[in-house]
């Protein structure tokens, strides 16, 4: 019984009006924190909703843009132009950037690690028109004309430090523990490094590279002198290329209201495309790791 | 089956400080070896270096002989080359987190390119069974995840892991930190019936674990080893001073 009289002892004081207050007051700060985190966004793209959806047809989706003063016409190939380019900056940027990352988490502790990490944080700062500046005299002056390879190299410039910097914090996450398991059956540390280190970042490397895929896809300055754009359907990876950031551009820096419609349209395409393709990567994902759990 | 571990001159660094000093050591086939001491005297590099699991840790290197059966472990032989033929169990259990608990027994072998499936389906069975684990995983094997299940569990897996490339040598580096007593004393049970099949290494903060299970015992301090000798002498009779104050609990 002596016991219930000690709980009976210590139980608490009601919490003060001033803690209370304070309680309620932080709590309030918090949640308007993310409300104007949110605010901008729900904006943006509510307006893209409001001003663009009205333009957005089945001729939109397929033809390709009219000559000034006539209506209708679309943005087919300008989507069909991002894809194409996306596709090379990907097969590019991807496969240097998780490389990167494989060096410095798994083999970047030294002098040239950091030379390769500050070189990157530098690159993820350079603006992108420097960029496409870039890519345009590595591509398009040995090429002699502007081209979606362009592009694609501009983009994949944009894409390898993100990527680089994401696979190798992702890495790192991974317990040394895992590492020293694989090693200890007697698996090569190429292996243990490909099989097991990248598997168990797996999700944390593609949500870091959709994230560049993303930044990527809405990039218009790298763009401007490499692939260029095309009022016509072009599949040729070495000519000039419509591009969907472009074609807005255009558009919307245009005397004529139909196009400015237009671009806003487009903008809306844009934004609806990359978060199809962020989430279509992501269930695809989920999926191949399931299965490889199996 | 087995074999014999010989230990000459082994010293072992990590970077400019010496952590182990001249050991010399004969491990008996077949026959489990435990390893005490107190806190960073040097066990667990020890064991680590009978695998060359040491020299993965940057900036550290060991000298000396090491001869694990008729292998030699620092000359002619390459480190997977080895670490195939002695297995190890570390202190937490470490299981691979994306693999089933059918994977993480078969990685080794998988890993290394071995393609069977009937025979790896017989290996991942009899390495569950040596590691008493099979009544209680065999009905989802490829369904579950090695990490979904508890600690215990979770190291026997790890012993499963290790069995499978059917190594000579088992290393363990106190495997049973991290558990509870009755998963202790089942993976002690498993240390006894594992002897029949594999020389096995211990490392154990607890000496009474040591005593139960080992028949050998060598006690470190301060990277030297102080006393090597049959575990009852070890703790009924030690010849050194040191010994004798350490498991009568005078430091440490």
């Amino acid at each position: 019984m002596a016991n219930l009289e000690t709980t009976a002892d210590i139980s608490l004081p009601q919490l003060s009006l001033y803690r209370r207050g304070t309680n309620v007051l932080v709590t309030l700060m918090a949640a308007s924190a993310v409300i104007l985190v949110l605010l901008p966004l729900g904006a943006v793209f509510g307006y893209l909703i409001y001003k663009g959806i009205g333009s957005i047809n089945l001729a939109f989706l397929t033809q390709t843009p009219k000559p000034v003063g006539e209506a209708g016409g679309g943005m087919a190939n300008a989507i069909a132009g991002s894809a194409l380019i996306l596709l090379i900056a990907s097969c590019i940027g991807v496969p240097v950037g998780i490389g990167g990352g494989i060096y410095l988490a798994e083999y970047g502790r030294n002098r040239f690690g950091n030379l390769i990490r500050f070189t990157a944080d530098v690159l993820n700062g350079v603006p992108s028109i420097i960029v496409g500046i870039v890519a345009y005299g590595l591509v398009v002056l040995t090429q002699g004309h502007f081209s979606a390879l362009a592009g694609g190299v501009a983009l994949a410039i944009m894409m390898v430090p993100t990527i680089t910097r994401a696979t190798e914090e992702m890495l790192l996450l991974v317990p040394n523990t895992v590492r020293e398991a694989a090693l200890g059956l007697g698996v090569s540390r190429w292996r243990t490094t490909l099989s097991i280190t990248l598997r168990t970042a797996t999700s944390g490397i593609i949500t870091g590279v959709m994230l560049a895929f993303a930044r990527a896809a809405g990039e218009t300055a790298p763009l401007l002198f490499t692939a260029f754009g095309n009022q016509y359907w072009n599949w040729n990876t070495s000519q000039p290329t419509a591009a969907l950031p472009l074609q807005i551009f255009t558009y919307a820096i245009s005397p004529f209201d139909e196009w400015h419609r237009q671009a806003w349209a487009g903008a809306l395409i844009l934004i609806v495309l990359i978060v199809l393709a962020v989430s279509a990567v992501r269930v695809a994902a989920s999926r191949g790791m399931l299965k490889g759990a199996n | 089956m087995g074999v014999s571990i010989q230990v000459d001159k082994l010293n072992a660094w990590f970077g400019k400080t010496q952590a182990l000093y001249d050991i010399d050591m004969k491990v008996e086939a077949n026959h489990a070896t435990a390893v005490i001491g107190p806190s960073g005297c040097g066990k667990s590099t020890f064991v680590r270096c009978l695998n060359r699991m040491h020299e993965t840790i940057p900036e550290a290197r060991a000298t000396g002989r090491v001869r694990i059966g008729e292998l030699d472990v620092y000359n002619g032989t390459s480190a997977t080359q080895i670490r195939r033929r002695i297995g190890m169990v570390f202190q937490k259990p470490n299981p691979f987190p994306t693999m089933s608990i059918y994977d993480n027994v078969a990685a080794g072998l998988k890993l290394n390119g071995f393609r069977d499936r009937h025979r790896l389906d017989e290996i991942v069975e009899r390495s569950l069974q040596l590691s008493a684990l099979w009544d209680e995983v065999k009905d989802f094997l490829k369904k579950k995840s090695g990490a979904s299940l508890s600690g215990g569990q979770q190291q026997r897996l790890c012993i499963a892991r290790a069995l499978a490339v059917q190594p000579q040598v088992l290393l363990m580096d106190e495997p049973c930190s991290a558990l509870d007593p009755i998963s202790t004393g089942k993976i002690e049970e498993l240390i006894f019936q594992l002897k029949e099949s594999f020389t096995i290494v211990i490392v154990t903060h607890n000496m009474q674990q040591a005593s139960r299970v080992a028949e050998f015992t060598g006690f470190f301090l301060l990277g030297k080893l102080i006393e090597f000798d049959k575990t009852e002498k070890i703790f009924t009779n030690p010849s050194d001073k040191r010994t004798e104050d350490y498991i009568t609990g005078r430091f440490g």
